[in-house]
């Protein structure tokens, strides 16, 4: 094993074992914060592997993310499903409902695709806001009963959604690293490049995108579902966001460098920080979060990972194939 | 000895590319009007006619880019006219296009580990070596892990071909490969193009440089208005009167 290969891996382990730990050293509030700062990575990844690495831009993520959350109440309240059997099961339904989606989504392509995404979310958030028994426009908070059917006490329940949202975030991060190593990344990157060309050499790319689309959307799914287990409210508003689901996530994407593994992960930190010094500032924290990006993206079209790529070719994830093995 | 065989009857087995009647209109513009050929295994067909001809169309139809109004496409003895290009691409169909295409974001061996994976439906392990191996034989050995973006023009037109040889083709299409090259890099191909064919691929080639095509092809048609003008022996029918006045634009 080279020596970049074992730094690599040590740096994993290291990582990774803090986060592990995470329960036994850290406050109630930094848990809560890392528990967001696990899904809105693995929604960023989802987001990447879409746009960057597959070029499907989608900003209706928000579609997915809903559904996954007002699922996982369903079946919990209605179906009296335990919510760990219900996470899975809730990614599942949403790619289920994707399928029809997706007949939809890609009778259009381009910028067209990215305005109809939208357009389904906002069906379906239209759709949750007249459904009664889900509380309507105002939403629905998780019973009681089933909160304190999820674990022995308040602290073990963060605990379990910290180590699930860490689990989720982790398999995402290295699911698609593996998939782009993999023959199939491969091919969505050549789909990503040219459609037409990707055709001519066997890529069945429409057969390709559908697929994409529906383990995304499932994957998108379970996220969401988690999302609203922790918060234990849902509404149509906050469910079917764009803002939060898709605006932020791109955001976070964009600044740190598309069609990269490295890049959500230092967006996603540069957001945090950000957030954490300036939420307070109102909406001028908007301006601010859009003013950063607009700066990053004309200094380094690449995001923050292609200006140290600039200074220093390294790489945290290979994923090129080199001649040389 | 020869069957005896009676007239439109063909016996399909020795043919690789049958193409029967085919149509193509946008709109009111008929840019393949009633086109037939064949193409025997090994052999190798040059197509020629002026710009706006309908050549490009031709290979779009039959690479199945674009669907076909009328008629039909035979591969292998197999109706393809329906299947979608990356089948027929499975099935053997290899192409070139006339402006490259390269997957830019990729390297030069990736792009051909996506054709070979796919196309040539190799294991990675087998694509790499065989994509390797093609890029040495092209001259394209030492770029392999150049990203695609930075080639020029000639070496975008190699990864074109290696691409395309990479989907392991029994037919190869090739789109005006050799136009912008000098004479040194035209006499190279020309001498690729022929180790290629003596692998056995059968090729169908339009070119405008009919020097480098002539020096390649079995036979030669010549297409005008989308239809075909003039079929048979390469030089012959390229010096028909005919054909010099209506693709050279002289009054011979």
């Amino acid at each position: 094993m080279s020596t970049q290969n074992m730094f690599r891996l040590g740096l994993f382990a290291l990582i990774i074992g803090a986060l592990l730990l995470g329960p036994y050293w850290a406050s109630r509030g930094t848990m809560r914060l890392l528990i967001e700062v696990f899904y809105f990575l693995a929604l960023a990844q989802i987001w990447n592997l879409l746009a960057g690495y597959s070029g499907l831009i989608s900003v209706g993520q928000q579609a997915f993310v809903g559904l996954g959350g007002y699922l996982i109440f369903s079946l919990a309240m209605f179906a009296g499903v335990p919510v760990l059997v219900g996470l899975p099961l809730a990614g599942l339904l949403t790619a289920l409902i994707a399928w029809p989606t997706a007949f939809v989504a890609f009778r259009l392509s381009g910028p067209y695709f990215a305005i109809g995404t939208w357009v389904i979310a906002e069906v379906y958030r239209l759709v949750f806001a007249q459904i009664p028994a889900l509380g309507g426009g105002s939403g629905i908070s998780l019973p009681a009963n089933i909160v304190k059917a999820m674990a022995s006490s308040r602290s073990a329940r963060e605990s379990m959604t910290y180590w699930i949202a860490l689990g989720i975030m982790l398999a995402v991060v290295l699911g698609i690293w593996a998939l782009m190593r993999s023959r199939v990344g491969l091919s969505l990157s050549a789909m990503r490049d040219d459609d037409e060309a990707a055709i001519s050499v066997g890529v069945e790319t429409r057969k390709l995108k559908f697929l994409i689309y529906i383990v995304t959307a499932g994957i998108t799914g379970l996220i969401g579902a988690l999302i609203f287990l922790q918060k234990l409210r849902v509404t149509p508003d906050a469910a079917f966001s764009v803002n939060e689901w898709s605006v932020l996530v791109i955001f976070i994407v964009v600044i740190g460098g598309i069609g990269t593994l490295e890049g959500p992960i230092l967006g996603i930190i540069l957001f945090f920080v950000l957030r954490e010094f300036l939420a307070d500032l109102g909406s001028w924290y908007m301006v601010i979060l859009g003013t950063v990006s607009v700066v990053i993206i004309l200094v380094e079209p690449k995001g923050l990972w292609g200006l140290i790529q600039r200074w220093k070719p390294v790489s945290l994830f290979p994923v090129t194939r080199r001649s040389d093995g | 000895m020869r069957p005896v065989c009676c007239t439109h009857m063909t016996d399909t087995s020795q043919n690789i590319l049958e193409v029967r009647n085919l149509s193509k209109s946008y709109g009111a513009l008929q840019v393949t009007n009633n086109v037939s050929m064949t193409l025997k295994h090994g052999e190798a067909l040059g197509i020629i006619g002026p710009n706006g001809a309908g050549k490009s169309t031709l290979f779009n139809l039959i690479a199945g880019t674009q669907p076909v109004n009328e008629g039909q496409i035979i591969l292998s003895g197999q109706d393809v006219t329906k299947s979608t290009p990356a089948l027929r691409c499975r099935m053997g169909v290899g192409r070139t296009y006339q402006i490259p295409k390269p997957f830019n974001g990729m390297t030069v061996l990736e792009n051909l580990l996506v054709a070979a994976t796919n196309g040539g439906a190799l294991s990675l392990p087998d694509a790499t070596d065989k994509s390797l191996e093609i890029l040495e034989d092209l001259g394209l050995g030492d770029l392999a892990d150049v990203p695609a973006s930075q080639l020029r023009l000639l070496d975008r037109k190699r990864l074109e071909m290696a691409r395309a040889l990479a989907t392991e083709p029994s037919l190869l299409l090739l789109d005006e490969i050799a136009g912008g090259l000098t004479e040194d890099e035209c006499e190279t191909l020309v001498q690729t193009i022929n180790n290629i064919r003596a692998s056995g691929t059968s090729i169908i080639w339009i070119e405008h440089v009919v020097h480098a095509l002539l020096a390649v092809v079995d036979r030669l048609v010549v297409i005008n208005f989308g239809a075909v003008l003039a079929e048979g022996d390469p030089q012959e029918t390229f010096n028909s009167k005919d054909v010099q006045e209506i693709y050279l634009g002289i009054e011979a």
